[in-house]
């Protein structure tokens, strides 16, 4: 009998834990209040951003896009144009890899003066003032070249040496540059420092204990961030073309300008291939050199 | 030894391609050095330089700049919301949920996830300019739409990598999909979905700022505007904005980070 109740009360709990209909969220109103809260930050922003999706729907620009879209298939693929483009594509991994240069050129003696680890006065005790000033500045050096945008350094430099590619390796070389020197220093700090600190304690020049001590440890991660740079400077550099840097980005802008939609779509298709590509080898050469 | 001979070997194809890689681009762009070293050049370049100076720093203009660096703001805010949003429908077709989930949608979005994410914002807003006009708007479009590919792919390795136990527990007790998602794998991705919205929004609003020079509002298209007019102590005032924009992203981020890693 007493084991009998037991079992009907186990029953009992059971079927209240687990009910065969679904039970009301219950922290539904708390999630419904959050949801107004959002909604009610959000307006401000929608006005600020103009957000009109309607116009999407609008029947003139309807008209355009269906226009511009039902070009795209088939893309541009003749044999002229196909050449041009090669020489576009080309253009563009040009650019990229020569701002990409100009922005080693211009990283490494940044890194160099703004890495604390090879201060000699900091092995024994605090660096000296002369010292942390210099480094600080060259970091702040490397902050701001890096702050600016590659597109606005380039819209810049295009009005002084004027349209073509000149204008996009020096935007590369400038934004690439302060951003390698900043991650290049950090890197060199990242790693072990009792080697270089041996080296600078016992004579060794500042070179000397960067290219025995520092770079040895860091010499992998540093080609791989660089690749993996690269590669961002490959997408920058057809970014840059809208601005008049030349490579697939001018193409896309005139093709875009000029409602030219089977050439727009052979060139995003192109370039869809190129991004992939960069992706792919620079994941691999990571992989085969880390 | 013979390890060692292979791994110096490699490094040297790689060292020998990057300098053919190097000198091939060098001979083959027709760079203008002298135009640009030439001390004609260097006079023209100083007096462009100071061209910038005093900033235009009259009411009136700033007030213009302000209201510009709230459009890039609203921008980027918006536009990483909607982002999260396609990102998270997109990561549900591109993930395989469960061990016994066929996943046939997976290959197809992933495509789409990757077509997003391979063209650039600007590509995307200089695209959208033709559907949705000059404006802030096409700019909030674009953002969007790479973003979405970004955060879709993060979204969907989060989904395939959330603990199997509680989606399991609901699925045998027969409650559908949806529901498993929203109670089961999203509350345990959650924390993953906002700290990568957070990090792409810092993204875009260094992109959205500069978004504009193809049209597509904000600082950007105040700053196209004003240096093809060769108004430059306006442009002076609009870049400096973006810079201290960037900047106050930038000190934020990595103040938070600080800490909330203490």
């Amino acid at each position: 009998m007493q084991l009998h109740t037991v079992q009907t009360s186990v029953h009992a709990t059971a079927s209240t834990a687990l009910p065969t209909a679904p039970l009301r969220d219950p922290a539904a109103p708390g999630r419904l209040g959050l949801l107004l809260l959002c909604i009610v930050v959000l307006w401000p922003l929608m006005v600020w951003a103009e957000f009109k999706p309607w116009l999407l729907f609008d029947e003139r620009s309807m008209r355009a896009t269906g226009r511009f879209l039902s070009d795209f298939v088939p893309p541009r693929h003749d044999a002229e144009f196909l050449r041009l483009m090669l020489a576009e594509t080309w253009r563009t991994v040009a650019i990229a890899t020569v701002g990409l240069t100009l922005a080693f050129v211009v990283a490494v003696p940044l890194a160099l003066l703004s890495t604390a680890r090879l201060s000699i006065s900091a092995l024994t005790g605090r660096m000296a003032a002369g010292p942390y000033v210099l480094r600080q500045a060259t970091r702040w050096v490397a902050i701001v070249l890096r702050s600016v945008p590659e597109l606005v350094w380039a819209l810049i430099f295009v009005r002084v040496v004027g349209l073509g590619p000149t204008s996009g390796v020096i935007a590369i070389g400038i934004a690439y540059g302060g951003m390698l020197g900043k991650v290049y220093a950090e890197i060199l700090e990242s790693g072990d420092p009792s080697t270089t600190q041996a080296l600078l304690r016992n004579g060794a020049g500042r070179l000397q204990a960067f290219l025995f001590g520092t770079l040895p440890q860091c010499s992998t991660e540093l080609v791989s961030y660089t690749v993996y740079r690269w590669e961002c400077a490959i997408r920058s550099s057809v970014v840059l073309g809208f601005v008049g840097a030349g490579g697939l980005g001018q193409q896309l802008d005139n093709a875009s300008k000029m409602f030219a939609g089977a050439e727009a779509s052979s060139i995003l298709l192109i370039f869809m291939l190129l991004v992939g590509l960069a992706d792919r080898l620079s994941a691999w050469l990571r992989k085969e050199l880390g | 030894m013979n390890i060692l001979a292979r791994a110096r070997c490699k490094a040297c194809w790689f060292s020998a391609g990057v300098l053919v890689l190097i000198v091939a681009s060098f001979w083959s762009l027709d760079l203008k050095w002298g135009e640009f070293l030439a001390p004609d050049a260097m006079r023209k370049m100083a007096r462009f330089m100071a061209s910038f100076f005093p900033p235009e720093t009259s009411p009136a203009f700033l007030a213009k700049t302000w209201s510009a660096l709230l459009e890039t703001l609203a921008m980027s805010a918006l536009g990483t919301l909607l982002a999260a949003i396609l990102g998270l429908l997109l990561a549900l077709p591109a993930a395989k949920v469960h061990a016994g989930d066929p996943a046939r949608t997976k290959p197809l979005a992933r495509l789409l996830l990757n077509a997003l994410r391979s063209v650039p914002e600007l590509v995307w807003a200089a695209l959208l300019l033709i559907a949705a006009g000059l404006g802030p708007f096409p700019g909030t479009l674009a953002l969007a739409l790479h973003t979405a590919g970004v955060l879709g792919r993060l979204f969907a390795e989060s989904i395939e990598n959330a603990a199997p136990g509680p989606a399991h527990a609901l699925r045998v007790r027969g409650v559908g999909e949806l529901r498993v998602f929203l109670y089961a794998t999203l509350p345990q991705i959650w924390p993953q979905v906002i700290s990568y919205t957070l990090y792409r929004w810092e993204n875009n609003i260094r992109a959205a700022a500069v978004l504009g020079v193809v049209g597509a509002g904000g600082l950007g298209q105040m700053l196209s505007f004003h240096l093809a007019l060769f108004q430059m102590n306006e442009t002076s005032t609009v870049l400096i904005g973006m810079v201290l924009l960037v900047v106050a992203v930038d000190a934020l981020s990595f103040l938070s980070r600080r800490l909330l890693n203490r």
